[in-house]
Formats: C-alpha cells, sequence, structure tokens
C-alpha cells in the first residue's frame, strides 16, 4: 500500500462564471502532479477553464447511516422553498 | 521574407515534421502500456499533440515541395533514407524512465526552438510555431517533473534515470549540429541557426537534472546521421514498417 500514489479528487470549472464541479479522481504522487494528470485525464475535450484538486483523504464526508436524522427532517418542510411568494411581472426570470 | 532555395526550405520542414512523426508515433507504442493509467492517458496526448504537429509541418512540406504531394504522403509512402528526424527520435522507448527522459531531452530542444520559430520572417512557419509553442510548454513542463520525481526518487528509479541519461546523452548533440540547410534558413531570418541554442539548451537541462540528481556523462561523443539523413538507425526501418505498412499494403487505404 505504501508504494501506492495517493488518491486525488477532481474538481473542474467548465466556464467562468461556473462553480468547479467534482468530475471524478485519480492518482498522483503530489499536488502538483495530480494537476497535471487531471488537465491529461478530465480535460482532453476542452472541458475546462481551472482545476481544483484535493486528495481524497482531507474530505470529511457524511455518513450513509446517518443518512435518516440528517435529510428526513426537510422532507416534509416545504415551506422552505420559495415556492408561495407572488414574483411581479417586472421581475422577469429569476 | 528573403528569397531561400526552396529545397532547402523543404528540407527544413521535413526535418521539423519527420521530428514530431517519428517521436509521435514512438510515443503512441506505449498507449496500452504505461505503468499506471493516469501516464497513458498523458502519453497518448503528447503523441497526439505531436502527431498534429506533423501535419502542419508535412503539410507545408508538400506545398513547397510543389509535386502535389500531402501530409499522408509524405508521412506514410517514404522510406528509411528520405526521413531527416534526428536519431534520437527514433531510439526504442526502453523502460518508461528512459521514454521520458528521451522525452524531456526532446521537449526541451523543442520548446526553445518553437520559441525562436514564432519570430520567423516566414508567417506560416511563426503560426505553425505560435499554435506548437502552447503544447511543447506543457511536455516539458510535464516531462521536466517526471524526470524530477524519478532521478530523485528511489534508488532504483534513480539508477534507471541515470542509464537513460547514460544511453541518450550522445544523441543529444545531433540536434545542434548546423550545416548548409541551417545556415540557409537563419540567413533568411526563417529559422535560427541550431548552434546557438545550445546555450539556453543546456541551462534548461542543467538545471532540471541538478535537480533530479542526476550527472551528464562524461565525453563528446555525438551520435550524428538523422537530420541530413546519412544514415538513420537500425531502429527506423522497424518502426516504419509498422507505422506503414497499412498503405503500404492497401494503397490509398481510407477509413
Amino acid at each position: 500500500m505504501k508504494n501506492e500514489w495517493p488518491l486525488w479528487e477532481v474538481f473542474i470549472r467548465g466556464q467562468h462564471g461556473l462553480a468547479h464541479r467534482h468530475v471524478g479522481s485519480l492518482h498522483a504522487p503530489d499536488a502538483e502532479t495530480a494537476i497535471l494528470n487531471a488537465r491529461d485525464v478530465y480535460t482532453r475535450r476542452n472541458e475546462g477553464v481551472s482545476i481544483w484538486v484535493v486528495e481524497a483523504k482531507h474530505i470529511a464526508a457524511s455518513s450513509p447511516s446517518e443518512k435518516g436524522p440528517l435529510f428526513e427532517p426537510s422532507e416534509s418542510k416545504i415551506y422552505r422553498h420559495p415556492t408561495f411568494f407572488d414574483i411581479p411581472e417586472e421581475v422577469g426570470h429569476m | 521574407m528573403a528569397e531561400v532555395d526552396k529545397d532547402k526550405l523543404y528540407q527544413f520542414l521535413l526535418r521539423m515534421g519527420d521530428n514530431t512523426l517519428i517521436l509521435g508515433h514512438r510515443v503512441s507504442e506505449w498507449c496500452g502500456h504505461s505503468p499506471v493509467l493516469e501516464e497513458d492517458i498523458a502519453l497518448a496526448n503528447t503523441a497526439l499533440d505531436l502527431i498534429g504537429q506533423t501535419q502542419m509541418w508535412l503539410g507545408y512540406a508538400g506545398e513547397v515541395q510543389g509535386e502535389g504531394k500531402s501530409a499522408d504522403d509524405l508521412a506514410f509512402l517514404r522510406d528509411a533514407w528520405d526521413f531527416r528526424n534526428v536519431l534520437l527520435v527514433e531510439l526504442p522507448n526502453g523502460d518508461f524512465g528512459r521514454t521520458m527522459m528521451r522525452q524531456f531531452l526532446y521537449d526541451a530542444w523543442s520548446s526553445i526552438m518553437l520559441g525562436h520559430l514564432q519570430k520567423s520572417t516566414d508567417e506560416r512557419i511563426a503560426a505553425i510555431a505560435a499554435k506548437a509553442s502552447k503544447e511543447a510548454a506543457y511536455h516539458v513542463e510535464r516531462s521536466s517533473g517526471t524526470v524530477v520525481g524519478l532521478g530523485d526518487g528511489t534508488e532504483e528509479s534513480h539508477n534507471r534515470m541515470q542509464a537513460a541519461l547514460d544511453y541518450l546523452w550522445p544523441y543529444v548533440g545531433e540536434m545542434f549540429a548546423s550545416d548548409e540547410i541551417d545556415l540557409a534558413m537563419a540567413a533568411a531570418g526563417i529559422a535560427p541557426d541550431p548552434a546557438n541554442l545550445r546555450d539556453e539548451y543546456d541551462a534548461l537541462v542543467g538545471r532540471v537534472l541538478d535537480e533530479a540528481t542526476l550527472a551528464i556523462p562524461a565525453g563528446n561523443y555525438v551520435h550524428k546521421g538523422g537530420r541530413d539523413g546519412r544514415m538513420h538507425t537500425e531502429h527506423l526501418g522497424h518502426l516504419l514498417c509498422e507505422m506503414q505498412w497499412l498503405q503500404r499494403a492497401y494503397p490509398g487505404c481510407e477509413w
């Protein structure tokens, strides 16, 4: 295991103004190489203008077993969706 | 642009295009065989960049030659003695380390050469160089990083990279050996005299090899004969055999 390169998660910004999106993962010995590898693996077809990489071990994730307590309470709270307001015509598309 | 002998310009363009063609083919041999997936894709990308550059160089060469030949004709229907690539690029891949060392030694030259060619008095050459130099800048960033990583890596990777450098270094000098074709290009402002690029090259390569803890081998012997076509290595014929067989067996075949 110690001879394997660490795993990196790759985030690509598709165009200016959009947020970086997670596109996949890859292996690389260091951050600089991870960016080069991400360029070669994930931007071959002109997909991006910016790359972020983060070593996968630094991502803290929610646990699947906590799904109920974490997410179910919000299912019944439809009043949190801003769908009960009348939007004036002159505001246009939001 | 100053008047220049058409045949000399044709030879110069063959040198540029044959370097990228033969190295592109060599690098493509790794496709599906690289040590890790990320390197496999990266090498395939590099090979495709080089073949793309070949289309521009040999396409222009065919126009200058004026016999109606396309880049494909020049790539697939010439025999070994008509190729004008330096010997360095036709050498077999060896292990991954040797491939990356060869790539670095070529990329360093290519990135410097293309930088100068962007100022060519031949607008077409300047335009090709402008496009190719962005690719070359990426290639040299990648290959120099790998040379440093493996050179200054484990004992085994260091030894393999030093062995690769020892094997390849005597082929470096050919990239800087000027002849009458180079002098004609330099006089017309089309291309720099390659001999004048050597200091820039030594500075770049020396910096990377230092960081990689690798030593340039002693000795001044230089293998030559590729860029003037006098004598290629025995490896070129085998490469062409594989690269050209389809057009040779099925002339004019398209798909």
